[in-house]
């Protein structure tokens, strides 16, 4: 009982200082700026499109809706600020996530599909 | 005989549904995602050198506290042939995600307290001496041995070109006796295509990640060294059914005289999207 007691103090510690240590500038000011001049290379191909919805709707819809309308726990992607937006930044923010507000990082995914994905993004209305 | 049937069947017919790497002993930085519940056994099955096959059992929950903190309860049991099949205890994980950007390489800190007993056959891990004796002695004989102990890992990973490459460190102490024992695991994966097809399919490459791991024990904080621990290589395939279980096997090979000869592994796990929000929904 007592290891288990020192295991919940280091767990407690632990997760208080990698609060404490978080980044907290907003997601979109931490970008390099030589990622959002990234070119997406699937850019305007159809079969990317489709390929990239089906990605989304398994990795990305039941927090952001299956529209991407967004729900209580995560904004709408078919939105102004993700048109917008260029594709390389939209790619970091798959890659990287943004853990401290709940995002999580998609890097697992190879690189061809979070583009592919990108590609979906771009073409929501 | 009755334990042995209950055991196998919280192996077989468990409602699992997931999709994760390939591995079995090395983690990733991949966390669970936040809110979501999977739900996953990992068993194992090899017969030590003088003793009776053995078949261990681990069913494992796993949730995503934060996008950086991931939680996981295993529960483990074990059945032996000619012996019988008992419950071996549990183990509470925590994992850390230490920095908040994607990097080259991704530390994540590791935090266990393990509460199992001897006849335990899980092989989560390998530390400091364990070889294939530990695996052959009598369960009712076994199982008086307790070891309540503290897990430390250093878990170092990257994804270059659609590889996943990670290094484990680990370190075990039991709360009571014994010193330090040290442990490592290294696997490399990649899946077995890129890109995504436009089409939703079962069978299909980018659904199959293939393998190779490698993990053994490093002895004691007295007993430094690769010598007299086994070692084991083990490639390993996974396949995950899109919004459906994803299933993975591994054969192990024993390189040192202390290792099992062979070490099959086999699991199944299923991810139950945004649990804690269905939970809150029905309060």
């Amino acid at each position: 009982m007592k290891s288990l007691k020192i295991t919940c103090c280091i767990l407690v510690l632990i997760a208080g200082g990698l609060r404490a240590v978080e980044n907290r500038k907003p997601l979109l000011q931490q970008m390099p700026l030589r990622e959002m001049s990234r070119t997406n290379p699937y850019e305007a191909q159809q079969t990317a499109e489709r390929a990239g919805r089906k990605l989304f709707q398994r990795e990305c819809s039941s927090c952001h809706g299956q529209q991407a309308q967004g729900t209580g726990r995560a904004p709408a992607l078919a939105s102004r600020i993700v048109r917008q937006a260029s594709p390389g930044a939209i790619f970091w923010v798959l890659r990287n996530g943004d853990l401290r507000h709940g995002m999580p990082s998609f890097s697992h995914l190879p690189e061809p599909q979070r583009w592919q994905i990108v590609t979906y993004l771009k073409t929501l209305r | 005989m009755r334990n042995r049937r209950l055991l196998f069947f919280l192996a077989l017919t468990w409602p699992l549904l997931a999709a994760e790497g390939p591995f079995f002993v090395t983690y990733t930085h991949q966390m669970e995602e936040p809110g979501n519940l999977e739900v996953a056994t990992r068993n194992v099955t090899g017969r030590p050198a003088d003793g009776n096959r053995f078949f261990g059992i681990t069913t494992e929950l796993e949730y995503g506290v934060k996008a950086w903190w991931t939680t996981e309860l295993y529960l483990e049991g074990q059945s032996t042939k000619h012996d019988s099949g008992l419950f071996t205890g549990y183990r509470w994980e925590n994992r850390f995600r230490m920095l908040p950007r994607e990097h080259w390489i991704n530390p994540v800190l590791y935090v266990e307290f393990e509460n199992v007993n001897g006849a335990n056959r899980s092989l989560l891990e390998v530390v400091g001496h364990d070889g294939q004796d530990d695996l052959s002695g009598l369960n009712a004989t076994a199982r008086q041995e307790k070891k309540r102990e503290l897990e430390a890992k250093l878990i170092l990973s990257s994804h270059v070109r659609g590889w996943t490459i990670a290094e484990n460190f680990i370190a075990e102490k039991n709360v009571r006796h014994a010193p330090f024992e040290f442990g490592y695991a290294v696997g490399v994966s990649r899946p077995l295509a890129l890109a995504a097809s436009p089409e939703n399919c079962k069978v299909c490459w980018e659904n199959f990640q293939t393998g190779l791991e490698l993990y053994g024990g490093l002895g004691t904080h007295q007993t430094f060294g690769l010598h007299e621990t086994s070692h084991y290589l083990a490639p390993t395939v996974s396949w995950a059914l899109p919004n459906g279980p994803s299933f993975k096997v591994s054969p192990g090979f024993g390189i040192t005289g202390q290792s099992a000869a062979f070490l099959l592994r086999f699991g199944v796990s299923y991810e139950i999207s945004q649990v804690g929000r269905m939970w809150r929904k029905r309060q």
